[in-house]
């Protein structure tokens, strides 16, 4: 289903942002975004709300089309230019807005634009599939031919992420995909994200979680008012990132910190 | 079946599993309760309606005047089907009337003028009618026109060239003896055919029953139960088979009215068991998620309004059979309303992503009913257009309500 065939090995370059930026008419949400992503490697993209985290995945996603700047996939210069072509090409993608029917059940949800035997679908088996993917998950969904709009928010998170595995894809882009999960099902969500990885597959991760995104990222980047803004890894200090993020060594953050450590000294 | 290990589907335990028929009856139940009413207010409306007709005059109920009104369904019919599919988006094509009154006109210009054979002077009537379906279906895609703008355009324009092709005579006649003729007028499926036809839907209800029921077995997954699948198809025979017999004391079912539910069934088929249909829902029901999920939506409005159009022209070369004449007043008038109004009473929703093939069908029964058992009243077409009208305004009101009443459980 990958469109190209290639196999890959850890550590080859899968995609390679150079110079995207893109406008909603005069706002800048993306300026000259440069960004990497390698074979069995999980990337945090991390930054404040509005930064122009959605907006890049959205980008690559095909969903919305950069206003300049050049994408290589695979080693060829490529331009997603509808969300059907990135997920023909093996990038898959959870939206921060989940982008589910809700008049649809689980099942033709999973496998919406996918379907098995478009002439003659065959119900059985995208049930078997559906339950065996939902189980990987831990999923709690008590009925797979429910419509979504009888789920609860993590439901529906975790049908969005389940399908993004259903076509095998190269990239996994999630999008803020832990932010409504209770407790087991972030923990499934950061394991599957490694067996994802391990299985020599590329992973971006957007969370406002730091702790989830150390526990799981080779690298974070930094974006800050649509542009890039340094690139730490799970080793680099707290302050740094924090000040990365919000665009100084003096920010609210480091002055609550400051506050409190008065507080307990007092 | 000893088995204690629980199919794949039934390991939470959270969840009432129905069995049997007490189950489907309790399932059915929950489910118009929380309002997904499906088809349950159209059978009884029609219930309803035809009560009340029998009690002011008993012809209603006459076989031959049943008979009677599956001829004058199947254009009307026809129509709605087509309506269906773009409803089913959340889309409306007005012009749906003009359309066939156009396509009349082109089958009577071609077939009866210009002498070409009939099965051509059809396909070219049809052909139009989806030119015009990719017109709307352009407009939509790329100037992001509303349909009901486009097509409410389109109501005029097709109408003028309806006009125009008729030229100043204004009317063509088609031949009594010919075939088309005969089919819109006198045609009637043998006897032995149509209980055979009756039998097969409840037949192949068991069959596929049986083999779902097998397939999810072997995959480990529950099934309501074969008993379930029988009582349907039961039910299912007995009703067909009783209304065959009592079609069969009059003159029998009009073949029209068999192409008609043909029709019906391939377009329920395409819409439930197939991935265009699938892809029709999920545009209605949210065009974004459908366009993320690499679903062409453009392609698939496309067609939609190419179906509902093509569906509207041979609903035209119907109408034409029926009447006998291709003239200037085909299509106008409630042709337009009445197809609308047969997909929406039918329980096809207004605000897309719900809706079946068989709403064409019972809803153009109710229409139907309520026409024929006024005209036998002695009743004007005033009464017929404003109790037309009410019914129409309870079907959407009872849309309105029972989409509330989903979104307050939760079942979009
Ligand atoms: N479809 C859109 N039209 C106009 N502006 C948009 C659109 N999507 C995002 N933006 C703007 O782009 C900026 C980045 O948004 P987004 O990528 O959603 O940020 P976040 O990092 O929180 O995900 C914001 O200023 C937002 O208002
Ligand atoms: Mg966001």
């Amino acid at each position: 289903m990958n469109g190209t065939g290639e196999s890959l090995t850890k550590g080859d370059l899968i995609l390679s942002l150079r110079g995207v930026s893109k406008q909603f008419g005069a706002v800048t949400a993306l300026a000259d975004i440069e960004l990497d992503i390698h074979a069995g490697e999980v990337v945090a993209l991390v930054g404040d709300n509005g930064a122009g985290k959605s907006t890049l995945v959205k980008v690559l996603a095909g969903v919305h089309q950069p206003t300049s700047g050049t994408i290589q996939y695979m080693g060829r210069e490529v331009n997603f230019d509808t969300p059907g072509k990135a997920l023909e090409m093996g990038i898959a993608t959870v939206f921060q807005d989940l982008a589910l029917c809700e008049n649809l059940d689980v099942v033709a949800n999973l496998f919406l634009g996918h379907e098995v035997n478009p002439w003659r679908l065959d119900e059985v088996q995208m049930e078997v599939r559906a339950w065996t993917l939902l189980q990987e998950l831990a999923a709690r969904i008590p009925s797979v031919r429910e419509p979504i709009a009888s789920l609860s928010g993590g439901q529906r998170q975790t049908v969005a992420i389940a399908r993004s595995l259903l076509l095998d894809p190269k990239i996994i882009m999630l999008d803020e995909p832990t932010a409504a999960l209770g407790v087991a099902q972030t923990a499934e969500v950061l394991n599957l994200i490694e067996r994802v990885r391990d299985r020599g597959h590329g992973v971006i991760l957007i969370s406002h979680n730091m702790e989830d995104v150390r526990a799981v990222a080779d690298r974070i980047v930094v974006l800050r008012l649509g542009r890039n803004n340094g690139v730490f890894t799970a080793e680099s200090s707290h302050q740094d990132l924090v000040a990365a993020i919000t665009g100084a060594t003096e920010n609210s953050v480091s002055r609550r910190a400051a506050r409190k450590l008065e507080e307990a000294e007092r | 079946m000893t088995d204690t290990r629980p199919t794949l589907d039934r390991a939470d335990t959270r969840v009432r599993h129905d069995e049997g028929i007490a189950g489907a009856v309790r399932a059915f139940i929950d489910r118009v309760r929380s309002g997904d009413l499906g088809m349950l207010p159209v059978a009884v409306g029609l219930l309803l309606i035809s009560a009340v007709f029998t009690v002011l005059n008993p012809v209603f109920l006459a076989p031959n005047n049943l008979v009677n009104l599956l001829f004058d369904a199947a254009a009307v019919g026809l129509i709605a089907l087509g309506v269906v599919c773009v409803l089913l988006l959340g889309e409306i094509d007005l012009s749906i009337g003009s359309m066939s009154g156009l396509s009349s006109a082109i089958t009577g210009v071609l077939w009866v003028q210009s002498g070409l054979p009939l099965p051509l002077a059809i396909v070219g009537a049809v052909l139009a009618g989806a030119l015009v379906g990719l017109l709307y279906g352009f407009l939509r895609n790329r100037f992001e026109m509303p349909s009901f703008v486009a097509t409410l355009a389109g109501l005029l324009a097709l109408l003028g060239l309806q006009l125009y092709i008729l030229g100043p005579t204004g009317s063509i006649n088609l031949p009594f003896t010919s075939p088309l003729v005969r089919f819109g007028q006198l045609l009637i499926m043998p006897a032995w055919l149509s209980y055979i036809l009756a039998v097969l839907p409840g037949a192949f209800l068991l069959y596929s029953g049986a083999q779902t029921i097998r397939r999810r077995a072997e995959a480990n997954l529950s099934s309501a139960g074969m008993s379930v699948v029988i009582a349907k198809a039961a039910l299912l025979t007995i009703a067909l088979l009783v209304a065959v017999y009592y079609l069969e004391l009059g003159r029998g079912v009009p073949w029209m009215f068999g192409v008609f539910v043909l029709f019906v069934m391939v377009l329920n088929y395409a819409l439930t068991r197939t991935q265009w249909g699938r892809s029709m829902f999920a545009v209605g029901g949210n065009a974004e998620a459908a366009r993320r999920s690499g679903i062409n939506v453009q392609r698939i409005r496309l067609s939609a309004f190419v179906l509902c159009s093509s569906f509207a022209a041979l609903g035209g070369v119907f109408a034409a059979a029926r009447l006998a004449s291709a003239s200037q007043q085909a299509g106008t008038g409630d042709v337009n309303l009445n197809a609308i109004a047969a997909a929406v009473i039918g329980g096809t929703s207004l605000f897309g992503g719900r809706g079946s093939a068989w709403s064409a069908l019972l809803g153009v029964l109710v229409i139907m009913a309520i026409s024929n058992g006024l005209t036998l009243l002695n009743l004007s077409s005033s009464l017929r257009y404003m109790i037309t009208g009410a019914v129409l305004a309870i079907a959407v009101i009872v849309d309105s309500l029972a989409r509330r009443s989903r979104a307050s459980h939760g079942r979009a």
